[in-house]
């Protein structure tokens, strides 16, 4: 019982803890510990990924005051962008911190898998990682088409004739997505709804649920760090050296997009017109630039219905193999399966890089 | 029951006392970031949502509307209009007088009504009854005037400015 003698902290604290249970938290917290080793540094990625999401929702919202989905699109992103104070910089930094997610996530994404994260206990953390992936695409796809200019336009255009070329369900699937058959105001509706609503109810959850599995397994030792005895191998307390490290790794994120968000901001092109041929140049952004050179490729190999089928047969299988990679490589052992697994992700890694370059290279 | 007791220093243990040091640093550094990148923050959000107004004030800074045609509106009728970014009404009296008043009703902020067959200015929020010559305020919660301008009415618009 905590009298008036003691602190007001020692009070405040008390009344919370006797109605909340704060204090198992924290004795969690306390003996929470991370493994120090010569991969710790990936370790950061995934909340550097949370910290960028969490800037995505503030300003996302700050966006939808001023924002009107259907004819007005472009207008209304005009005003953000030219007339409404700092509006600029909001957009700017919305802009910026979805390509920096990806970015982040991608990175946090790959340090897994080589870190070879996967394995027992963890299979759900990554498939709910993949899961997230794939919803945090389709908020990027959906948002970029939100503008409605030429850019937007056409990446959209061209990004709903991938679904449109599975069989049989395709052009159905496309036209739904499309409310129609031509990208008009009621793509830029619909899209709207998914990329406001829809992606933010799935995100959600599912990103509990995977910052829950970090919570309760904790971070994964690299295979090397595995082998070493008990005894041998290096922590440091979660609480405050982990804690300290993460938030500066925040800080030093923040730093980065204001910085990128202020000295190169984001512009808007031209309104975007039905009519109009695609402009020169056009190219999706970085992250789909792979794909879309991928299936360029095939394009020229293979012309017709035959190269679009060859690309989307190659994505879902590589997409399939990837995701299942916990069940291929599931022993905690050195061997064939590992090294295989391990070849793999090289192979995806390069094949990423080489088509995003060559991708950009070509572009004319 | 040993004679040898070894009393504890009550109070904090030093290796205690050190991290309580470097806990309270950190954590009033980190008090003072956090403030330092909410108010970096907060400033430029503050004047993106406060847009808006920023931008009506200047169109409200209206010192005068020209109302063309105006000149022709009938005896015993009103033309509602904006000044600045308030409604304001044009009165055309039945005896040939004009009056321009603000619209806005002195007790809470609803849009009045000119009635001429009572020959005055009703609100339907709340009952308040204005003068419509004067604007003064005669019956019901108002307790100010309706704000009054200047008219001229000239060959081809009714000028309307501010007393």
């Amino acid at each position: 019982m905590i009298t008036r003698s003691s602190s007001f902290y020692d009070w405040a604290y008390d009344w919370v803890d006797e109605r909340l249970g704060i204090s198992d938290l924290a004795a969690f917290a306390r003996k929470k510990t991370v493994p120090v080793h010569a991969q710790s540094f990936w370790y950061y990625w995934g909340g550097i990924s949370l910290f960028l999401f969490i800037v995505q929702c503030f300003t996302g919202v700050l966006l939808l005051v001023y924002y009107r989905p259907g004819a007005e699109s472009f207008e209304s992103v005009r005003q953000i962008t030219y007339v409404m104070h700092f509006g600029w910089l909001i957009r700017s930094a919305h802009s910026w911190s979805a390509n920096l997610m990806m970015f982040s996530i991608l990175v946090h994404m790959f340090s897994v898998y080589f870190m070879k994260a996967y394995r027992k206990p963890r299979e759900l953390g990554w498939l709910s990682g993949m899961g997230l992936l794939g919803i945090a695409s389709v908020f990027g796809f959906s948002g970029y088409l939100l503008p409605m200019d030429e850019l937007s336009y056409f990446a959209t255009k061209v990004g709903l004739e991938i679904p449109a070329a599975i069989p049989f369900v395709g052009p159905a699937i496309a036209n739904i997505l499309r409310g129609g058959p031509d990208v008009t105001e009621f793509t830029v509706q619909r899209f709207f709804a998914l990329h406001v609503v829809v992606l933010p109810a799935l995100f959600l959850p599912l990103l509990g649920f995977h910052l829950w599995l970090v919570q309760k397994h904790g971070n994964a030792m690299p295979p090397s760090e595995e082998a070493k005895a008990a005894s041998e191998r290096k922590t440091m307390p979660f609480m405050p050296n982990f804690l300290r490290k993460d938030i500066a790794m925040w800080l030093i994120s923040l730093n980065i997009l204001a910085l990128l968000a202020s000295v190169f901001p984001w512009q808007l092109g031209k309104q975007y017109d039905s009519l109009a041929p695609a402009p020169l140049g056009i190219h999706p952004e970085w992250y789909f630039m792979s794909p879309f050179q991928i299936l360029k490729m095939l394009g020229t190999v293979l012309p017709g219905a035959a190269g679009e089928i060859a690309g989307i047969l190659l994505f879902t299988v590589g997409i399939a193999l990837w995701v299942m990679i916990p069940f291929y490589d599931s022993k905690h052992e050195a061997g064939k399966r590992a090294r295989n697994a391990h070849y793999f992700g090289l192979v995806a890694v390069i094949l990423l890089l080489a088509t995003t370059a060559i991708g950009y290279w070509t572009i004319r | 029951m040993s004679s040898h007791i070894v009393l504890e220093q009550p109070g904090v243990k030093p290796e205690e006392a050190g991290e309580k040091a470097t806990r309270r640093a950190f954590l009033i550094a980190g008090t003072a970031a956090g403030l330092a990148y909410t108010a970096a923050m907060a400033y430029p959000i503050y004047r993106y949502l406060a847009s808006p107004e920023e931008m009506a004030s200047g169109a409200s800074a209206v010192k005068e509307v020209s109302l063309k045609d105006a000149q022709k509106l009938p005896k015993g009728s009103v033309l509602m209009f904006k000044f600045g970014t308030s409604p304001a009404m044009l009165i055309h009296h039945a005896d040939g007088t004009w009056a321009s008043l603000s619209a806005v009703c002195t007790h809470l902020g609803c849009t009045v009504q000119y009635e001429p067959q009572m020959d005055r200015i009703h609100c339907a929020c709340h009952g308040g009854v204005y003068n419509p010559y004067t604007g003064a305020n005669v019956s019901g919660p108002p307790a100010k005037p309706l704000k009054k301008f200047n008219v001229a009415v000239g060959e081809n618009s009714v000028e309307v400015s501010r007393v």
